[in-house]
């Protein structure tokens, strides 16, 4: 119809062809099907052999602790809003850790994500070994990292700040740096020609687009430091995670007191949610009411 | 075949549709002009059920289409095909995927989110690719086509659907004068052959003289005109428009040639 003036096309050639790479696809997509399943099977098979007490003999056992732990808070319940009072302090010890760690870490991280996203890096040949560098923040658990430096500097919260805060520089680092690739380089250009820094273009015109984004990701890791602080604790950085230890251990008697410790960490992590998801609203589409803030 | 009956439309406090009436009894090419913000837009989006009215009523064939909800309301869709200003292509996916899209409404969900479709359906899109002429790009993405080409791929998919109701919104406002005669020229020719009602949101005069049966008028959200393209003169198109005598079509006009019958009746005015 249109255009049908110009050449006669081999229609059936293209129905053929594509017909013919349709079905390559589906039989790939089949094996791919099948080599997934058979991976699935033979590693749990692997797994349950390898396991002291097997896992379909353990699974109806799953619910046991936690049925424990539920049974004697509500045996207790009445006690909960005093423990929840008791480790409060703990808590906040804990959440310090993570919103130190968070601020730290994501401040280098940004520097760092700039520094290692190719067509904003100010020096293209420092962003393979910048890159490496975070791969090796990541890779190394932060409880070593923290067991070395309590070894190093004593327990206590500082530690497990600096070890969580390492982590969060190769996390943030790597996460942001795949935002600013997203971020157009229309306005970096504009502001290269009026003669801007580098570091005026980073801050004025790709901090902008990104930092919705930005937000979110480093709301995400704080809530996942907290649960990394907490669990800190246990080798001896202080915090609510001591006190789990003390509680959660077998034949204490205080599982009514680790559902406390629980249901604040729960109560935390909702907390962070709300009020992250608030800040990103206001981020993403402004001041509720048009005023200038200044 | 299709009525709408006062159909109105608020966001908010804002009325982007003011009581739209009209009526249409056999198919035909209908042209829907107006300025950006006349609720042209907003109009076709609730033939196709992509908004919902807020009241009123749109009745095809004896049935309000305003009041369908969930699987009636799909149906209802896959029938009346929409065609709009960017494409609205899956961009990363190829050429055939995005038509067979079209049919997305009668298969089996597991089965497509796989991308398996059934050979005649396969067959069909790049007949239709080709009667469009753009056949030959059937295994390329859809991204690596150009503007022109992609908006025959979507009209394609919108032939897919076999549609008794084509809309198109804007469907040439991103395209180039040449590229815009042969997707105008396509719609065109679908309603000639196969019968199919068309209705288009067109922002140049000349593309809703020279190509619709019938042009609808709007301004502020509402009807201010419906007659038939030799009625649309210069004075009416000013009135639409909110226009003062320095209003010219010529120096908006995206044609590349005019039909003498045509620059006769525009000398005239």
């Amino acid at each position: 119809m249109v255009e049908s003036s110009k050449i006669v096309r081999p229609v059936q050639g293209i129905k053929d062809s594509y017909l013919a790479q349709a079905r390559a696809k589906r039989l790939m997509n089949l094996i791919l099907l099948v080599v997934f399943i058979v991976m699935l099977v033979s590693g749990f098979n692997t797994a349950d052999q390898r396991n002291a007490g097997g896992f379909w003999a353990g699974l109806p056992n799953i619910l046991d602790f936690p049925a424990d732990v539920i049974g004697e808070a509500i045996a207790r319940r009445h006690l909960l809003p005093g423990y929840m009072v008791k480790y409060f302090p703990s808590l906040l010890e804990t959440v310090n850790i993570a919103a130190a760690s968070t601020l730290l870490g994501a401040m280098l991280g940004l520097v760092l994500s700039l520094v290692i996203t190719r067509g904003l890096a100010p020096v293209p040949w420092l962003i393979i070994p910048v890159r490496r560098v975070l791969d090796i923040l990541r890779a190394i658990p932060e409880i070593v990292v923290a067991l070395v430096l309590i070894f190093l500097l004593g327990g206590g919260p500082v530690p497990a700040m600096i070890a969580i805060a390492l982590h969060t520089v190769g996390a943030l680092g790597k996460l942001f740096s795949e935002v600013n690739e997203n971020a157009s380089l229309k306005p970096v250009e504009g502001l290269e020609s009026v003669g801007a820094s580098w570091g005026q273009r980073m801050w004025l015109g790709v901090i902008p687009q990104v930092a919705p984004n930005y937000l979110s990701y480093a709301l995400l890791r704080f809530e996942i430091n907290i649960r990394a602080s907490a669990i800190l604790g246990f080798v001896g950085a202080g915090g609510i995670g001591y006190d789990l230890r003390n509680t959660i251990s077998w034949g204490q008697g205080k599982f009514d007191e680790a559902a406390a410790i629980f249901l604040l960490l729960f109560l935390t992590i909702v907390a962070v949610d709300q009020i992250s998801s608030m800040f990103r609203h206001r981020l993403t589409n402004g001041q509720p009411s048009a005023k200038v803030m200044l | 075949m299709l009525q709408l009956n006062s159909v109105t439309k608020k966001f908010g406090a804002n009325t982007a549709v003011h009581a739209a009436s009209f009526a249409v009894d056999r198919p035909m090419m209908i042209g829907i002009i107006g300025s950006s913000g006349a609720g042209k837009s907003t109009l076709l989006r609730m033939l196709n059920c992509l908004t919902t009215a807020s009241c009123g009523e749109i009745i095809v064939n004896g049935r309000d289409i305003t009041k369908l909800r969930g699987s009636q309301r799909r149906d209802w869709q896959s029938h009346c095909a929409m065609i709009f200003q960017q494409f609205n292509l899956v961009p990363r996916l190829d050429v055939v995927s995005n038509v067979l899209h079209g049919t997305l409404n009668r298969q089996n969900t597991v089965a497509t989110m796989f991308n398996i479709f059934p050979q005649a359906d396969i067959i069909r899109a790049i007949d239709i690719l080709d009667r469009l002429g753009v056949a030959e790009h059937a295994h390329k993405r859809a991204e690596a086509l150009s503007g022109g080409q992609q908006q025959r791929v979507a009209i394609a998919r919108a032939l897919m659907q076999d549609p008794t109701i084509i809309l198109a919104d804007e469907p040439i406002a991103s395209l180039d004068p040449m590229n815009a005669q042969v997707v105008m020229q396509a719609l065109r020719d679908i309603h000639e052959q196969d019968g199919r009602m068309v209705i288009a949101n067109l922002h140049t005069l000349d593309t809703a003289r020279r190509y619709c049966d019938r042009v609808i008028g709007m301004r502020a959200g509402r009807i201010v005109f419906d007659g038939t393209p030799e009625q649309l003169t210069t004075g009416v198109a000013r009135d639409i428009y909110g226009a003062d005598a320095s209003f010219s079509e010529t120096t908006t006009s995206t044609q590349i040639e005019t039909p003498p019958q045509r620059v006769a009746c525009l000398a005239a005015q």
